[in-house]
C-alpha cells in the first residue's frame, strides 16, 4: 500500500481496520467505558434491591445474574480494557517508540476482548445471563440449567485470548521498543507496573483458559471433572480460578499504582521518591501475587497447615505495598502540590487504599477469615481497593492524559464536583458495608429479612451508590461540555516523560525522531539540564508503518460465530467460525505485508504545522 | 493528648459491639470459638488502626503543608529517595505483621483441633457431641450420628458441650454459618470438613448460607438451639424414639390431617421414624420458630408456603399444592396436625 | 527496506532469525508465548493429578497403558525434534534445500505421531475408557487431547510454511517464522516428555 492510498480511508473502515496503537487504544476505552456503564447499571439496580429489607423490585433469580454479570463486566470488560485502553496510548509514547511491537496482534486483541464482551451480554436476550457469580463455583455453575453460563464459558474464553495476546505484546514491546538511553531503570513507573502487570497477565490467564476449558467440556460435552459421582473434584475449578484470579487482582491494581505514581510526582512538581524502590516494590508484588491464591479459600477445608501459609504469605503482601504508600507519600513531601482533578483522585487514592489495605491485612488472618468469609466485609473489601485503587487511578489518568488523547482538557470544575461526589457516594456505599459483613449479612443475598439490624446500613449504602451515580453523569457532562478547552494542550500539566513532548493530536509515527533519553523523567531534565527539547537519536528519514487490515475483526467474528455453534450444538457453525478464524490466520501467515513509507516531506511539513 | 490515642480504639471497638443483632452478630460472640475470632478481629484492628492513624497523618500534614499557594513559582528541591526510611518502613510493617500472624497462626490451629481428650491434666474426655451437618437447596439437615437423631433446619445443642461438627452438601456447595458462635466452613460435595463450637449460654442462634448456591441462597437461613443439657437429652431421647401422639394424634381434624400427611408429604419428609428423607424431618415441626427457615410461624404462612413453594422459596424442590391437590378442609387438618408436631412440651 | 526480497547467501548475517527488529520481536513475543503455555499445561498436569485415581468403575491407568507403543510415539517424537534441529542448522549455514528437507521430514513425523494418538485413543475407547467415564478418563483425554492438538497445529503450521516458500529462498521474513515454528516444535516435544512420564510411567508405575 503506498501512503496517500494508506491515508485515504473512510471513518467506519478506519476505526475497523487500525492497527495505530493509538487508536486501538481508544477503542479499547470506548468498550470499556460501554461495559463500565452496563456494569454500572447492573450495581444500581442491585443496590435499589438492597434499599429496603425483602424487596422485590427484580426477583432473586434475577438477581444472581445480576451479581454474576456485574462481577464479570466490572473485572474483565471494563477495568481491564480501560487500563489496556491507557496502556496501549501510553507506553510507546513514554517509551519513545513509534509503534507496539505487534500492532496486528494489538488490534487482534481488542476486537477479541470486544465480541468476547459482546458474547457474554447476548445472554440477556436469550433466555437467562450466567448466574452463578463471577467465580461461577462448580457445581452450581455446571449444574446450572439453560446456556446463561455457557455464554460465561465463551464470552471469557474469547475475552481472555485477547488479554493474552494483550499482554505478551506490552512486554516485548516494553523489551525491544526502547527509545536509545531509555534503560530499564530509566522507565516511567507506569511502563514499569504495566510490565509487570502483563506479566502477571502472561502467567495467570493460561491457569483461567484452562479451567473455563473444563467447565465447558463439561457443561457441553459431559465431561466429569467436577462431577463427584463420577471421581471428580469440585476443589480443583477453585484452585484454578484462584491462580488466575489472585494475579488478576494485581493485573489491575499494578498500572493503577503507575498512573499514581506518573500523576503524583507531576503535581507535585517533584521527582518520584525512592525510583528503585518503587521498582522492586512492584516486582515483589507481582511475585507474591502468585503465592496466595489459596487465602480465598480458608474456609473450604485445606487443614490448618495450608491455612496458616497461605495466611503468613498474604500479609507479606503488605509490605511492598507500605513501601510504596510511603514513597508516594515522601514524593508529596516538599513538593508544591497542586490539587487539579486528577492529582484530586490520586489523592484521594491514598486515604482509600489505605483503609481497603487494611482490610485486606484483616481478612488474610485465616482464623478471623471464617468470620469475614462470603460476607459484605469482603464486598466491602474488594470494593475499596478496586474503586479506591483501581477506579480512581482511571479516573485520574482519564483527566491526567485526556488533552494528548482527545485534543481538550476536561473541565476543571466538572472535574471537582465529579470528584467530591465520587468520593463522597464511595465511602457512604462501602464503608458500612465493613459492618453489615461482621453483623451477619452474608454477600450475594437478593434480598435481607426485616429485624436483623441490617436496614438501616444497606439504606446509606444505596444512598451512596446513587451518589456516586449522579458523580458519574457529571463525569459524561464535563466529557462533552469540555470540547473547548482546546489550548495547552500538548504539555498542559508541565509534564515529565515523553508523551508529553509529541504534538497533540499525535501524528501516526508519534515521534518524527527517535528521541534520545538521558535521564529519568526525561523531559523534565532537558527542561531544567538542558534547552527545553529532546534531543534526537536519529537524522529525519521516512518512516516505515504497518498497513491497516481486516483480518483482526474477521478472525474474532469467526470465534464468535464458532462459539455460538458450541453453545446451541450446531455443527456447521462450529466448523464455519473455525474456518473464518483459521482461514484468516492462514491469509495473514502466507501473505506477507510490508506496510507503507511516510515520506520526509510529509513529517516535516507536520512539524511545521505542530507549532 | 496521649489519653485521647488510647480512647479512639477503645470507642470505635465500643461503636462496632453496639452493632447487630444478639443472636445473629459476630460483633457479640456467644461462645468460646466466636469469642476466639473476636478478639483475633480486635487485635487485627488495634494494629491497623495504628496504621492508618500515622498514615493519615503524614498524609494530611503532607498535603497541607506542602500544598501550593497563590503565586508560588518554585521549583522543588528533585530528592531521589532515602535508604534509612526505606528500611524503616519495611521493618515495622513486618513487625506488625508478625505481631497479628502468631497469634492467628496458633489460633487457626485450634480452631481445626477436633480432638476431645481433655489435655494432659485431667485426662478425661470433654464431654462432646457430634453432629453431621448436611446442606441442600435450600435446607439444612443435622444428623446425631450417636443418637441416632435427623432433625431438619433446627440444631439442638447442648449448652456448656463442645459440639463436633462435619459438614457435607448433597448438591452445590453451601457454607455453614453461625456468626454469634464461631465463624464458617464450607459444606463441599465429596469432602467433609470438620469445626467445632460451644455455647455457654442458652438460646436461639441465627445461621445462615454464606455460599451462593442458587436462587434461594438468601433464605437459606436456620437456628441452632442451645438448651440445658437435661432438655437436650430429652428432645434426643423423643428425637430417636417419637412420642405415640406423632403418629397417632389427638383429636378427629388431627387424625385427618396425619392422613393427608400420609398421602401427600410422606414420601418426602419423616416424622418420627416414618416418612422419607428427601426434605427436612418434620418430628418437631410444631416447635419451629420460622417455616421454610425465614417466614414467622403461624398458620396463615404455613398455608401460603404449602400453596405456592416457588414463590416463597424459588428453586427449591418442594411441589406447591394447589385446592386440587389439598382442598381447603384438608388443608386446616394437615396445618392442625402439623401443629401438634411437638415433642419438648407434655 | 526490503527485507522481503531474497539475500544473497553470502550477505545474510549469521541469525537471520533475529537480524530484523520484526524478528526479535517475534523470537522474544514467542520465548513468552511458549511461557504461557507452559502455565496452560502446567494447569492440566494439575488437574490430572488431582483427578488420576478418581476412576470409579471405569478402567484406570493400569489396565490401559501399554509401554511399547508409548515408548514408540515418544521415540518419534524425540526424532521429530533433531530433524528440526537439522533444519535450523541447515539455515544458519544458508543451506534452503536442508532447511526444507529436514522440516518436512519433521512434519512427517508429527502426522506419525498423530496416527499412533489416534489409534492409541481408538484402543482406550473400545477398552470401556470414554470421555465421560469418568474423571479420569476426562483429564486424561483432555490433558493428551490438548497436546495432540498442539501436534496437529504444528504439523499445519510448518506445512502452510513449506508450500508458502517452496522457492523463495531463505529471507530475512521467512528466517524467523520458520525458527519459531521449530521453538514451538520443540516445546511440545518437552511437553511430551512430562506426558510420559507422569501419565504414562506414573500409570503404569505408581
Amino acid at each position: 500500500m503506498s501512503y496517500a492510498k494508506a491515508q485515504s480511508k473512510n471513518v467506519v473502515w478506519d476505526w475497523l481496520t487500525t492497527v495505530d496503537h493509538k487508536k486501538v487504544g481508544i477503542l479499547y476505552l470506548a468498550g470499556g467505558a460501554f461495559f463500565f456503564a452496563l456494569g454500572g447499571i447492573e450495581a444500581v439496580l442491585m443496590r435499589i434491591q438492597l434499599m429496603f429489607p425483602d424487596m422485590a423490585i427484580v426477583q432473586a433469580q434475577t438477581f444472581n445474574e445480576l451479581l454474576t454479570m456485574h462481577g464479570t463486566t466490572m473485572i474483565f470488560l471494563a477495568a481491564m480494557p480501560l487500563l489496556f485502553g491507557f496502556m496501549n496510548f501510553i507506553i510507546p509514547l513514554q517509551i519513545g517508540a513509534r509503534d507496539v511491537a505487534f500492532p496486528f496482534l494489538n488490534a487482534l486483541g481488542f476486537w477479541l476482548f470486544f465480541f468476547g464482551g459482546l458474547l457474554l451480554y447476548v445472554s440477556l436476550f436469550t433466555g437467562g445471563a450466567p448466574d452463578a457469580g463471577w467465580t461461577a463455583y462448580v457445581p452450581l455453575s455446571s449444574n446450572s440449567p439453560g446456556q446463561g453460563l455457557d455464554y460465561y464459558v465463551l464470552g471469557l474464553q474469547v475475552s481472555g485470548l485477547g488479554t493474552l495476546i494483550g499482554g505478551i505484546n506490552f512486554l516485548v514491546t516494553i523489551i525491544n521498543m526502547r527509545a536509545p538511553g531509555m534503560s530499564m531503570m530509566r522507565m516511567p513507573l507506569f511502563t514499569w507496573s504495566s510490565f509487570v502487570a502483563s506479566m502477571l497477565i502472561l502467567f495467570a490467564f493460561p491457569a483461567l483458559t484452562i479451567g473455563l476449558l473444563l467447565l465447558m467440556l463439561e457443561r457441553l460435552f459431559g465431561a466429569t471433572y467436577f462431577a463427584v459421582d463420577f471421581g471428580g473434584n469440585i476443589i480443583i475449578w477453585q484452585h484454578l480460578f484462584w491462580i488466575f484470579g489472585h494475579p488478576e487482582v494485581y493485573i489491575l491494581i499494578l498500572p493503577a499504582f503507575g498512573i499514581f505514581s506518573e500523576v503524583i510526582p507531576t503535581f507535585a512538581k517533584k521527582r518520584l521518591f525512592g525510583y528503585s524502590a518503587m521498582v522492586f516494590a512492584t516486582l515483589i508484588i507481582g511475585f507474591l501475587g502468585f503465592m496466595v491464591w489459596a487465602h480465598h479459600m480458608f474456609t473450604v477445608g485445606m487443614g490448618p497447615v495450608a491455612n496458616a501459609i497461605f495466611a503468613v504469605a498474604t500479609m507479606a503482601i503488605a509490605v511492598p505495598t507500605g513501601i510504596k504508600i510511603f514513597n508516594w507519600l515522601l514524593t508529596l513531601w516538599g513538593g508544591r502540590i497542586q490539587f487539579t482533578t486528577a492529582n484530586l483522585f490520586a489523592l484521594g487514592f491514598i486515604p482509600s487504599f489505605v483503609m481497603g489495605g487494611v482490610t485486606g491485612v484483616m481478612l488474610a488472618t485465616s482464623a478471623a477469615n471464617y468470620q469475614f468469609h462470603d460476607t459484605y466485609f469482603v464486598v466491602a473489601h474488594f470494593h475499596y481497593v478496586i474503586i479506591g485503587g483501581v477506579v480512581f487511578g482511571l479516573f485520574a489518568a482519564a483527566f491526567y492524559w485526556w488533552p494528548k488523547m482527545f485534543g481538550y482538557r476536561l473541565s476543571e470544575t466538572l472535574g471537582k464536583w465529579f470528584f467530591w461526589l465520587f468520593l463522597i457516594g464511595f465511602h457512604m456505599t462501602f464503608f458500612v458495608q465493613h459492618f453489615l459483613g461482621l453483623m451477619g449479612m452474608p454477600r450475594r443475598v437478593a434480598s435481607f429479612l426485616p429485624g436483623q439490624g441490617l436496614d438501616a446500613m444497606n439504606f446509606i449504602s444505596t444512598i451512596g451508590a446513587f451518589l456516586m451515580s449522579i458523580a458519574f453523569i457529571i463525569l459524561l457532562i464535563a466529557i462533552f461540555a469540555s470540547t473547548k478547552n482546546r489550548d495547552n494542550v500538548q504539555d498542559p500539566w508541565d509534564g515529565r516523560t515523553l508523551e508529553w513532548t509529541v504534538p497533540t493530536p499525535v501524528p501516526e509515527y508519534n515521534f518524527a525522531q527517535t528521541p534520545l533519553v538521558r535521564d529519568l523523567d526525561p523531559y523534565w531534565y532537558e527542561k531544567h539540564e538542558g534547552d527545553g527539547k529532546i534531543k534526537a537519536a536519529e537524522p529525519l528519514g521516512e518512516i516505515h508503518m504497518p498497513n491497516a487490515t481486516v483480518l483482526p475483526v474477521t478472525i474474532s467474528a469467526g470465534l464468535i460465530v464458532a462459539s455460538f455453534g458450541f453453545i446451541y450444538h450446531v455443527l456447521p457453525l462450529i466448523i464455519g467460525g473455525f474456518i473464518i478464524t483459521f482461514g484468516a490466520m492462514f491469509v495473514r501467515s502466507i501473505k506477507e505485508d510490508h506496510g507503507y513509507h511516510i515520506p520526509v516531506d510529509v513529517i516535516k511539513r507536520d512539524k511545521e504545522e505542530g507549532k | 493528648m496521649k489519653y485521647i490515642w488510647r480512647l479512639l480504639p477503645i470507642s470505635f471497638i465500643l461503636l462496632l459491639s453496639g452493632c447487630g443483632v444478639e443472636n445473629l452478630s459476630a460483633l457479640d460472640p456467644q461462645g468460646p470459638v466466636a469469642e476466639m475470632q473476636y478478639s483475633l478481629i480486635q487485635l487485627s484492628l488495634y494494629i491497623m488502626i495504628f496504621v492508618l492513624v500515622v498514615v493519615f497523618a503524614i498524609y494530611i500534614f503532607v498535603i497541607v503543608r506542602f500544598r501550593e499557594r497563590p503565586g508560588d513559582t518554585h521549583i522543588p528541591k528533585q530528592v531521589h529517595g532515602n535508604r534509612t526510611l526505606e528500611i524503616i518502613w519495611t521493618t515495622i510493617p513486618i513487625l506488625l505483621l508478625l505481631m497479628l500472624a502468631i497469634p492467628n497462626v496458633m489460633d487457626t490451629f485450634t480452631l481445626a483441633d477436633m480432638s476431645v481428650d481433655g489435655g494432659v491434666e485431667d485426662g478425661e474426655e470433654i464431654d462432646h457431641v457430634r453432629v453431621e451437618v448436611t446442606a441442600h437447596q435450600f435446607w439444612w439437615e443435622f444428623e446425631y450420628p450417636d443418637l441416632d437423631v435427623v432433625a431438619g433446619q433446627d440444631m439442638y445443642i447442648p449448652t456448656d458441650t463442645r459440639i463436633l461438627i462435619e459438614l457435607q452438601s448433597s448438591d452445590v456447595q453451601h457454607s455453614f454459618w453461625v456468626p454469634a458462635l464461631a465463624g464458617k466452613q464450607d459444606n463441599v460435595p465429596g469432602i467433609t470438613n470438620e469445626m467445632w463450637l460451644e455455647a455457654p449460654e442458652e438460646g436461639v442462634f441465627m445461621g445462615k448460607c454464606t455460599e451462593l448456591c442458587g436462587p434461594s441462597h438468601w433464605l437459606m437461613d436456620f437456628k441452632v438451639i442451645a438448651v440445658d443439657p437435661d432438655t437436650f437429652d430429652t428432645w434426643a431421647t423423643n428425637m430417636a424414639e417419637p412420642p405415640a401422639h406423632l403418629a397417632e394424634p389427638e383429636g378427629q381434624v388431627a387424625v385427618d390431617g396425619r392422613g393427608v400427611f400420609e398421602e401427600s408429604c410422606i414420601s418426602c419428609h419423616a416424622v418420627g421414624d416414618e416418612g422419607g428423607n428427601i426434605g427436612p424431618d418434620l418430628t418437631n415441626f410444631g416447635e419451629r420458630e420460622v417455616i421454610a427457615g425465614y417466614l414467622d410461624y403461624d398458620m396463615d404462612n404455613l398455608e401460603a408456603w404449602l400453596r405456592d413453594t416457588q414463590d416463597l422459596k424459588p428453586g427449591n424442590e418442594m411441589p406447591s399444592f394447589n385446592e386440587e391437590a389439598i382442598n381447603a378442609e384438608e388443608m386446616d387438618a394437615l396445618l392442625e396436625y402439623l401443629d401438634s408436631l411437638k415433642i419438648l412440651e407434655e | 527496506m526490503a527485507d522481503h526480497q531474497a539475500v544473497e547467501k553470502q550477505t545474510l548475517p549469521p541469525n537471520p532469525e533475529k537480524a530484523t527488529l520484526d524478528g526479535r520481536n517475534k523470537y522474544l513475543g514467542f520465548w513468552f508465548f511458549l511461557g504461557g503455555e507452559t502455565v496452560l499445561f502446567g494447569s492440566l498436569f494439575g488437574t490430572y493429578l488431582g483427578l488420576r485415581g478418581g476412576v470409579v468403575d471405569g478402567p484406570g491407568p493400569a489396565d490401559l497403558f501399554h509401554l511399547d507403543l508409548v515408548f514408540i510415539m515418544t521415540m518419534i517424537l524425540l526424532t521429530s525434534s533433531l530433524t528440526s534441529v537439522f533444519a535450523v542448522i541447515n539455515m544458519k549455514r544458508g543451506n534452503y534445500k536442508g532447511l526444507l528437507m529436514w522440516m518436512w521430514a519433521t512434519v512427517a513425523l508429527g502426522i506419525a505421531f498423530l496416527g499412533f494418538e489416534i489409534y492409541e485413543f481408538y484402543e482406550y475407547y473400545h477398552a470401556g475408557l470414554g470421555f465421560t467415564t469418568s474423571a479420569f478418563a476426562s483429564s486424561f483425554y483432555t490433558l493428551v487431547g490438548t497436546h495432540g492438538a498442539h501436534v496437529a497445529f504444528g504439523v499445519s503450521w510448518i506445512t502452510v510454511l513449506l508450500i508458502r516458500y517452496k522457492s523463495t529462498g531463505l529471507t530475512l521474513t521467512n528466517a524467523p517464522k520458520f525458527y519459531t515454528a521449530v521453538l514451538y516444535w520443540h516445546f511440545i516435544d518437552v511437553v511430551w516428555v512430562f506426558i510420559f512420564t507422569v501419565v504414562y510411567l506414573l500409570g503404569i508405575g505408581g
